[in-house]
């Protein structure tokens, strides 16, 4: 598997550090409500087919990056900066 | 009379072995069952094998997407054993080994199940303490945990690189003489002949697309060879659970889906005869009869459904195996696969009615199902039948993480990868 890394280029897995599904929302700090922390702790969608989540290429440039990836295909389908501010190209297709 | 016995072998070689039954019938599914089982694997058969012979539920449907044995059941690197340290998994694995340890009689099929020993190497003081307490624990259990040092190790295990100048010198090792290994496949066909015998339809090539409902409560499926009926639907597709419960409108678990990879070199001459584990990364291996040496290490760490892996995880898991036993440096490797782990959310299984009404459900078996696979069909049977957990399963509920009752072995948190 290759992650195009939008500083980088395409570079080989042993690079990257996985950091799991992007689409959590954590709620807001001050929040009491247990059911919305349970969602947000324990549930996951861990679809089969594109699955948004989180890598750092901590053994290159050190960015976070959001990537879509297919989890029956192992295929990348999109990779861009986690930080919004960083993400001035779409990702990379 | 068994219908595997010396005398059964004779009378077939003698009749050119044209008399023998199929192990197991391919009936055409009816229209209703008490119980629906999605998911022929180890777990789903054992369960059907227990409701039938322990709760006399014999009207029961194994509905198996592929064929039996294409899972989970036909991909783990056989390992039975139950050295663990909290007292509800060790409950747990300890009662799977103790039925292990009865399974070919009882099946009347040999599983070859061998009680040869874990060896689980500690390279530090500290993974030696933490060992020890490991030890202390399983006793105080009611299991075996045994402290080797060194030289013991040397004798027990001649390949184990125990020099000074190792990677990771051993310390010391914790054994658990009634662990071992056993044949996997057997496993399967012997508790889907057993069950077929007591009357359960084990259905192949029947993949679940749907459930049928009434209201909330699950009446029964939609299946590739059409709509089946059943009192209650119990789900044991390890694997795939986020799947199968999506088509039940739950979109949201505590389950990740993770590839893990396995490994058999070529056969060699007897070489290891122990289960061994490299306490320097996470490494188990084990000699199989045939000569291979079967091994895996890590999952590869992300989300996926692939059953195979990447290249980084087979390089690191080759290092550590050469680590452990350098004199294994140049063989070569026979085969490597893949298989998709259910990961929980604290390790550790889950063997619950729910979440839906009519609905059971047994997962999250991270990558220690096979080990499982008699105490889980047991204690699920008895869930299912009675409508309430076995006392071995109690602690294993779903609502546990939001009680925060997790059972978390290795106290990582929800991270599925690092389970």
């Amino acid at each position: 598997m290759l992650i195009p890394c939008p500083h980088c280029g395409p570079r080989d897995l042993a690079e990257f550090s996985y950091q799991g599904d992007a689409t959590r929302v954590r709620p807001d700090p001050a929040s009491t409500d247990m059911k919305a922390w349970y969602d947000y702790v324990y549930n996951r969608p861990n679809p089969s087919g594109p699955h948004r989540e989180y890598w750092q290429h901590s053994g290159g440039c050190r960015a976070h990056l959001v990537v879509v990836r297919d989890t029956l295909s192992h295929e990348i389908i999109s990779v861009a900066f986690a930080h919004a501010g960083l993400n001035t190209a779409e990702g990379r297709q | 009379m068994a219908e595997y016995s010396a005398l059964s072998l004779l009378k077939n070689a003698l009749s050119g072995n044209k008399d023998w039954k199929p192990a197991w019938r391919k009936p055409e599914p009816k229209p209703s069952y008490d119980v629906i089982i999605v998911g022929g694997g180890g777990h789903g058969l054992a369960t059907a094998y227990y409701l039938a012979k322990e709760h006399g539920i014999t009207n029961v449907a194994v509905l198996e997407k592929g064929w039996l044995g294409s899972g989970n059941i036909g991909r783990n690197t056989t390992i039975v054993r139950s050295n663990y340290l909290l007292p509800e998994s060790i409950r747990f694995y300890d009662f799977s080994v103790r039925l292990w340890e009865n399974l070919s009689h009882e099946l009347n099929y040999n599983v070859m199940f061998s009680q040869r020993g874990i060896l689980n190497l500690a390279h530090s003081p500290a993974q030696a303490d933490e060992y020890i307490r490991r030890g202390n624990a399983m006793c105080h259990g009611g299991g075996d945990g045994v402290w080797l040092t060194p030289e013991e190790i040397a004798r027990k295990v001649p390949g184990v690189d125990l020099s000074a100048s190792a990677r990771f010198p051993v310390v010391g090792g914790l054994l658990q003489p009634r662990a071992g290994t056993a044949r996997h496949d057997a496993v399967a066909w012997g508790y889907a002949r057993a069950a077929d015998r007591l009357g359960v339809d084990i259905i192949e090539n029947c993949e679940v697309t749907g459930f049928l409902r009434e209201g909330d409560t699950i009446i029964g499926v939609t299946s590739m060879r059409g709509e089946i009926r059943a009192r209650k639907v119990a789900i044991a597709v390890a694997g795939s659970t986020s799947r199968v419960l999506r088509l039940a409108g739950i979109e949201r678990f505590p389950i990740e889906s993770h590839v893990l990879q396995a490994f058999v070199s070529e056969s060699i001459k007897p070489y290891l005869d122990c289960v061994v584990t490299f306490g320097g990364g996470h490494l188990y291996m084990s000699q199989s009869d045939k000569g291979g040496l079967v091994f895996g290490g890590d999952l590869d760490g992300y989300n996926s459904y692939a059953q195979r892996g990447n290249l980084p995880l087979v390089e690191e898991v080759m290092g550590e195996m050469v680590a452990m036993f350098p004199a294994v440096a140049r063989l070569r490797l026979l085969r490597s696969w893949g298989g998709v782990m259910d990961m929980s959310m604290d390790g550790s299984p889950i063997i619950t009615k729910g979440p839906l009404p009519g609905m059971y459900l047994n997962c999250g078996w991270c990558y220690g199902g096979f080990k499982a696979t008699p105490a889980s069909g047991f204690s699920f049977a008895w869930t299912i039948a009675k409508d309430e957990p076995h006392a071995i399963n109690a602690p294993f509920t779903l609502s546990r993480f939001e009680r925060g009752a997790v059972i978390d072995e290795k106290g990582v948190g929800p991270t599925p990868k690092l389970h």
